[in-house]
């Protein structure tokens, strides 16, 4: 028994993603469409070629059907696959062990979300019959908890923890400036977010991920076959996933300031990968930065800042494009926008676009030795969640 | 002997000042406040608040039947009673009977109780509405009162049930129709000159059947919607009328249905061993109940009395209150309104919905809510016992102000919250301002309405802070 990861036996040979927007003109079947034709594109390989397909939402349509049909997949096996906000990377992972079981030859994960048909701002959760007694909050409320624990715990000023909080959301409107695929591409300042109105516990609006519409693919296929299809691989270097019990809404031990499943699905990434101090072997990553607080504990999660310490590290601007471990260089959730099932993905594809040199120029991670990127992908509410940790890297070994 | 065993009164938090309505329409209103049901609170919600103050302190007693008397039933068809029920974990064998629509059927489920045998809990409640600017809008209040009734074979009776008096008669004074927004009444001299006879032959049949004269009577607790024909009527209680005790108008309002109940518990905090308490409810007819306090009561006290809950509260604005009553629509929140409960999955977990009722693992002995079968500590599987906490404390350990949410009445206060002895919970916090709401705050539990969806109603515990009425202040 044990978590062995498939370092180095999958190549991500192809990916495409589409703007993420308030697609007012574009269906779902549209963003399917777009992406899978760029992701065939980059690849290079046909639709014919490819031998089975994960299809990843969130709550835009039930079963492969919704893959298969828009793109007349024939005679092929489409997988739908949810886990919350991170069923992009959960649709991704297990196609990319489909590889590795030797079941097929050529993969492709899609994660779509059509989110602005709904009539309401925000993202909704599909109704389940209960037996009401569930909580109804939403999702920036449960994650605004983070910040009065981690004041409390570390002795931060609140005032001053708002401020590196907003610090983060001003990095990532920064960077998803320089991003043509964002939703949001003006930059903002910090002192302008602390100003605004608080919409859940201290979280203004602006602490929160754009809500948009869009779609993100990759075609994968076994290490030995890679060269076939691209010069410039990215091969999987670790997998990993963690499905919650729930237990920070039981367990009076739990205080809010760390996202448990998150780390445990780090500690596994790194032990699959062989890294073994992540503050100096990953060169980039993509984080879930569905709230501001998110992005501010999960630097402590992955290990980039050591505990309590993140809040320092953000205001000295360590995630920053110049920093010493750039963070959500594309804009992350905030600023490019969260189409649920795409957006695990579209991390990836950040990580496909730097680490492969063809980020634009702009919003380019500094050269350094240094040779993995990793993406961190996590749904559900602090004290419950899923989260996915997936490193990856240009070179084997 | 059979008397009262116990009594348990439920004000809510809030307060109307009635010289808003005049503020803001320039007519209606008058001095004083009114009390106000909260937004997620019905008469079936308050009636089990209620009902809990009045077992806290009836001790061990055993109830096997529970009446549930209001003018304003949350259901039509369904038995109300069945939910307050379920909130005090009664057993199934307790029966539960709604005595609804009229307002004579509180104090007429308290006389047939002390008049027949057996344990009752006799629980009344009334939400007072009116059209704005109305006399009913603002003299009304909304409340909750229970008393456990029963013989000295089953608890210690602090009150004897002396006689009752009798005067029934057809007569249209006021009326409503299902579904009416409100109330309509006659002229009011009609009331006057009608309920006049029916007070002196009600209360001299009384103390007849009693074999007292009216002065001997140190108590007379009045209640009624026609409060022109109480003023009035005095003379119809004789050298009693003298004894008229505070009717709770200047601060909580007329309670309708529960309000006999309501000041025979007020009443019971005042009264030493041997003084005589009359009841009397004008409602077409007029009712008396004459009750005579034992030597128990030097020995009682109400864990939650009602001069202090009427002393308590905290004011809502008049737009607010006129929200909460469904008189103004004001603009949700733009997010979807919550699904309707499913009947078979709450019918599967009625304890934990109605009762507050979570599951300890006996070899852990962690608590969880809701209830669990497999441990979150150690895994065992199914090894829980059932573990109630509608009684516990907690503490704050964490909460938030969620002004994006769906709710009848934004923001929603929401905190986690860690209970005395074991045991965490995500709930949301009711009867609360949010700049009173702190980490480290202590809470307890409270039934409530959260909301109704497809005209279901669906109830569940909230949390509320600890202020005049708990097991905490109890041991302090």
């Amino acid at each position: 028994m044990g978590s062995h990861g498939i370092k180095d036996q999958v190549a991500i040979i192809g990916m495409g993603c589409t703007p993420f927007l308030e697609h007012w003109e574009k269906s779902l079947d549209d963003l399917i469409i777009d992406a899978a034709h760029a992701t065939y594109e980059s690849a290079g390989v046909k639709q014919e070629d490819i031998d089975a397909f994960w299809f990843g939402t969130s709550q835009s349509a039930a079963s492969g059907l919704a893959m298969a049909g828009p793109l007349k997949i024939q005679g092929k096996p489409v997988t739908r696959v949810e886990n919350y906000c991170a069923t992009g990377s959960e649709a991704m992972r297990n196609a990319a062990y489909a590889v590795a079981s030797g079941a097929y030859d050529v993969v492709m994960a899609l994660g779509a979300e059509k989110v602005k048909d709904g009539g309401y701002q925000g993202l909704n959760a599909f109704p389940i019959p209960t037996d009401g007694t569930q909580r109804t909050l939403t999702a920036a409320a449960m994650f605004s908890l983070i910040l009065p624990a981690y004041s409390k715990k570390y002795g931060v000023d609140p005032k001053e923890l708002r401020y590196t909080v907003a610090k983060i959301a001003e990095k990532n409107h920064y960077n998803g400036a320089r991003n043509p695929l964002a939703q949001f591409r003006r930059e903002t300042s910090a002192e302008q977010i602390c100003q605004m109105a608080a919409v859940a516990g201290e979280l203004s609006v602006f602490d929160c991920a754009g809500v948009a519409d869009g779609a993100a693919a990759v075609i994968m296929c076994r290490m030995e076959d890679a060269h076939k299809y691209c010069d410039n691989p990215l091969y999987i270097k670790a997998l990993s996933f963690v499905a919650g019990t729930g237990a920070g809404s039981l367990d009076p031990d739990y205080d809010y300031t760390t996202l448990t499943e998150s780390k445990w699905a780090a500690d596994d990434a790194y032990s699959q990968a062989g890294v073994t101090d992540p503050k100096t072997e990953i060169a980039m990553a993509e984080v879930h930065d569905c709230f501001t607080p998110t992005e501010l504990v999960l630097m402590e999660d992955l290990g980039f800042s050591d505990p309590g310490g993140a809040w320092q590290d953000v205001l000295d601007g360590a995630f920053q494009l110049d920093g010493r471990l750039p963070v959500n260089t594309d804009g992350g959730l905030k600023s490019f926008g969260h189409p649920v099932g795409a957006s695990g993905l579209r991390m990836l594809y950040e990580v496909w676009l730097q680490l492969r040199g063809e980020a634009p120029e702009d919003r380019r991670i500094p050269k350094t030795d240094r040779k993995l990127g990793l993406t961190q992908n996590l749904g559900g509410y602090p004290g419950e969640m899923v989260s996915f940790v997936g490193i990856y890297g240009p070179e084997l070994g | 002997m059979r008397g009262i065993i116990a009594s348990g009164a439920y004000i809510p938090h809030r307060r109307l000042d009635r010289s808003e309505i005049a503020t803001l329409f320039g007519k209606g209103g008058g001095k004083g406040t009114r009390a106000v049901a909260s937004y997620d609170e019905d008469t079936t919600t308050m009636g089990a608040e209620a009902a809990r103050n009045a077992l806290r302190d009836a001790g061990d007693v055993d109830v096997d039947s529970l009446w549930f008397s209001t003018s304003t039933p949350a259901y039509l068809e369904k038995t109300n009673a069945a939910a307050i029920h379920a909130a005090l974990r009664l057993a199934p064998t307790v029966g539960a009977l709604d005595l609804g629509g009229a307002l004579r059927s509180g104090i007429g489920a308290l006389r047939t109780a002390l008049q027949g045998g057996g344990t009752a809990l006799v629980v009344s409640a009334d939400i007072r509405d009116g059209m704005a600017t109305s006399v009913d809008e603002s003299s009304g209040g909304d409340a909750a009162a229970a008393l456990v009734v029963g013989d000295d074979t089953a608890g210690t009776v602090i009150a004897e049930f002396v006689a009752a008096g009798i005067a029934t008669e057809e007569f249209l004074e006021r009326w409503r129709v299902p579904g009416a927004e409100r109330s309509r009444v006659w002229e009011e001299r009609f009331g006057e000159v009608t309920y006049g006879p029916l007070m002196k032959a009600a209360f001299e049949t009384a103390l007849a059947n009693a074999g007292v004269e009216a002065d001997q009577i140190d108590f007379l607790a009045v209640a009624g919607m026609h409060a022109r024909a109480i003023k009035r009527g005095g003379k119809a209680f004789g050298a009693a009328a003298d004894k008229m005790v505070d009717d709770l108008s200047g601060t909580v309002g007329n309670t309708g249905t529960a309000h006999p109940a309501l000041l025979l518990a007020a009443t019971l905090g005042q009264a030493e061993p041997g003084q005589l308490i009359a009841v009397v409810m004008l409602a077409d007819g007029v009712e008396v109940i004459i009750l005579r306090a034992t030597d128990a009561i030097a020995d009682y006290t109400s864990s939650a009395p009602v001069a202090a809950q009427a002393a308590a509260g905290a004011p809502v604005s008049y737009g607010k209150f006129l929200s909460w009553r469904g008189m103004v629509a004001v603009e949700p929140p733009n997010r979807p309104p919550p699904n309707r409960p499913s009947a078979s999955a709450a019918g599967r977990r009625t304890d934990w919905k109605f009762g507050f009722v979570g599951t300890r693992d006996r070899s852990s002995g962690m608590i969880h809510m809701p209830p669990a079968r497999v441990s979150q500590r150690g895994g065992a599987v199914d090894d829980m016992k059932p573990v109630e906490m509608a009684d516990t404390i907690g503490t704050i350990a964490a909460f938030t102000i969620d002004k994006l949410v769906y709710s009848p009445s934004p923001p929603v206060v929401f905190a986690v919250v860690d209970f005395d002895g074991g045991g965490r919970a995500p709930l949301e916090l009711t009867d609360v301002d949010p700049d009173e709401v702190e980490v480290g705050g202590r809470v307890e539990p409270t039934f409530r309405r959260l909301f109704t969806s497809d005209e279901i109603h669906n109830y569940f515990w909230k949390v509320r802070p600890v202020r005049t009425n708990s097991a905490e202040k109890e041991d302090a």
